[in-house]
């Protein structure tokens, strides 16, 4: 994860042929890649996509996916859901934020947490996601082994 | 001797649960044993409760293993996986397991059969026959045939798909789209899901006969973010499909033209709701826009567009196959066809159940479902996503029908069932409502993006017993105000879980503790 240079900001946006309408489709492809919205892409993207920074603004703040800090190396986001509330996903959230040392919405240590809601995997409650990937049936002694796997693999 | 296939699903709920790993292990062992093997990654039967599920191919009948975990490979090998031999998590034939074969599989039957990114797979399964039907009858015979069948919306709006296409079709305009909602926000729902990873050539199949009847030339899929696994598989059916030539210009010599453009969401609800949506594809907030004009008349880019959920779209390939009276034969009055019905939750045997209409609440959830997996008495039942109320036990008699869940101030929606035990405190699953409005509200108009945040005030306040009777009273009338006054069904359905609280679970207020 960190800043992308000009230049890979233009080649995303080339790679949308420059299309405004694809603006949603460009900052998911800026974060995919290095996490979040940076501050300084906003003004870039409205020159080239020729569109005013406050569109470009209302945009990243409207969409959850767009972050507007930089996240940990780390992204675990847990359903809070009704059908994982369903199997317990509010324990299982206080476990985590009790094993991690910290709130829903804050990164440290190199771990960002966050809400989602619904995964889709309502019939293996409750779920998570661990750096893009996602996990059914996650009782607290799978999460802490999804955790040491994921530091595990750094 | 001929390679033995063997499928493991490659779809987000097995390979949530460790069907990747099981996979590996298969791989490794086959190899270590040489023995000759063709691994098969296909979609989900819908059995989630059994996942990961193996099938190996003997003889023509495939032979399930369900809840297999990595570490049970090298015993099934063993055993003798490859000849189907027993072995404790041996389940017998994939085509004699009551759950999967007592279902009416009309949209989802591919899903499980075959791989989902073989385009021949496909085509020997019946694959773009329906699309060339079409091109065969012509359009105005596509628009009868999906209006005889009563086809209504499955995304949660029930609305008649036949009207919508022919308003479409005969709204004035060059450029017309077809825009697939694939924004499967709701909780407790997951049949697009399955759909897409296990058969989506099935839905761009379907998109083109939609773009045909209409006269559409492109169509977009709108796919939430939180579905990565789903992005990459449709994203390579829809490389394959354009070229093998079923995507793109003059499609097989038919002088149709229709592409496809694949959308990620990015993370917000409310996008889920059509207007929402379209703003989202022409790159913009996700506003909900005033209606009229409705979608149909002007919607992506101001152009008439089609704005159909995957599930509506992915059934009309079988209804052109076999006829519209065919698919109206299966449910009850206004209610016709199937749906894909989710089991979710609390549920011992949850996945996907497609089932005609006119099936009940009980019947899914204690003859598919099995009951709650904790093994306590259910409490409530969500159906249709966190704007659906919240049904108490008396009524799990119910028929999963349009009307007859509008009648018990319920609504089906998408189909998610989401089962809750005993243990539930609904005061706090009535706040989560008001709390969810809050967070995912487009903020346009005042009763939702205000009238959420002063209702999880209000439920607080009668959770801390502060001056219950007013708040009730207050409440109650918060709920009409959205109800009446929001612009779209976020804020105005979010009364429905919450009135349904009110009304079949009030003890549970006293009962609130923050933690």
């Amino acid at each position: 994860m960190a800043n992308m240079t000009r230049t890979t900001i233009s080649e995303i946006i080339a790679e949308f042929d420059t299309r405004p309408e694809m603006l949603v489709q460009i900052l998911q492809r800026i974060v995919s890649r290095c996490g979040w919205v940076p501050p300084e892409t906003i003004r870039q993207l409205a020159d080239e996509l020729n569109l005013s920074r406050a569109d470009v603004h209302g945009v990243v703040e409207y969409y959850h996916d767009f972050r507007t800090e930089e996240p940990g190396e780390h992204i675990v986001k847990i359903c809070q859901a009704e059908a994982c509330q369903a199997m317990g996903s509010r324990k299982l959230t206080e476990h985590a934020t009790r094993t991690l040392a910290m709130s829903l919405h804050d990164t440290a240590n190199d771990v960002t947490l966050e809400p989602v809601y619904c995964l889709g995997n309502c019939a293996c409650s409750p779920a998570v996601m661990i750096d893009g990937k996602t996990y059914g049936r996650v009782d607290e002694a799978r999460f802490d082994a999804l955790l040491d796997a994921m530091r595990g693999s750094d | 001797m001929a390679r033995t296939k063997i499928y493991v699903p490659r779809e987000t709920a097995a390979v949530s649960v460790g069907a990747d790993e099981v996979a590996l292990a298969i791989a490794q062992t086959a190899k270590k044993t040489a023995t000759d093997i063709e691994l098969i990654r296909n979609g989900s039967w819908g059995a989630t409760w059994l996942e990961p599920l193996v099938e190996v191919e003997v003889d023509g009948t495939r032979i399930a293993y369900g809840n297999v975990g990595a570490d049970d490979v090298a015993g099934m090998f063993e055993a003798g996986l490859i000849n189907g031999g027993e072995h404790e998590r041996r389940l017998g034939p994939i085509d004699e397991i009551p759950w999967l074969i007592n279902q009416d599989r009309w949209t989802f039957w591919r899903c499980g059969l075959i791989n989902p990114l073989s385009i021949e797979d496909f085509e020997l399964h019946q694959g773009f026959k329906a699309l060339e039907k079409a091109f065969a009858d012509g359009a105005e015979a596509v628009l009868e045939t999906v209006a005889d069948s009563g086809l209504r919306g499955r995304g949660g709006a029930g609305f008649p798909t036949g009207i919508k296409w022919r308003t479409v079709a005969d709204a004035p305009g060059d450029q017309k789209y077809i825009a697939c909602n694939a924004d499967e926000g709701d909780s407790g729902t997951f049949s697009d899901r399955i759909l897409m990873e296990g058969d989506p050539f099935g839905l761009i199949e379907s998109m083109a006969i939609a773009g045909l009847a209409v006269g559409a030339s492109k169509g977009y899929i709108y796919l939430r973010s939180e579905y990565p696994l789903t992005h990459s598989i449709l994203s390579r059916a829809i490389a394959s499909a354009r070229d093998a030539g079923w995507l793109g210009n003059n499609i097989k010599d038919s002088g149709f033209d229709f592409d496809i453009e694949l959308h990620l969401g990015a993370g917000s609800y409310v996008c889920g709701e059509e207007t929402a949506m379209l703003e989202s594809l022409e790159g913009k907030k996700g506003l909900v826009r005033t209606k009229p004009p409705l979608p149909a008349i002007s919607g992506l880019f101001g152009a008439p567009t089609v704005v159909n959920n995957v599930v509506t779209l992915a059934s009309v390939a079988n209804i052109i196959n076999l006829g519209g009276e065919r698919y109206a034969a299966m449910g009850v009055d206004r209610s016709k066809g199937t749906l894909a019905f989710q089991l979710a939750g609390n549920i011992k045997r949850g996945g996907l159940v497609e089932k005609s209409f006119g099936v009940t609440l009980r019947e899914l959830i204690e003859d598919w479902g099995g009951g709650t997996a904790s093994g306590r008495p259910v409490k409530a039942v969500q159906v249709g996503g966190p704007l659906g109320a919240y049904i108490p036990v008396e009524q799990l008699d119910t028929p999963m029908d349009y009307e007859a869940f509008i009648e018990i101030g319920a609504m089906i929606g998408h189909g998610g069932i989401v089962v809750f035990d005993d243990t539930a405190d609904m005061a706090r699953l009535a706040r989560f409502a008001m709390e969810f409005c809050a967070i995912e509200s487009c903020g346009k108009c005042t009763p939702c993006r205000i009238g959420s945040t002063r209702g999880v005030e209000i439920i607080d306040k009668m959770i801390g017993d502060d001056n219950k009777g007013d708040q009730y009273d207050l409440l109650v009338d918060l709920c009409d105000t959205m109800e009446d006054a929001s612009l779209c069904a976020m804020g105005g359905m979010t009364p429905y879980p919450v009135r349904s609280v009110l009304k079949y679970f009030a003890e549970d207020f006293a009962s609130f503790k923050e933690s």
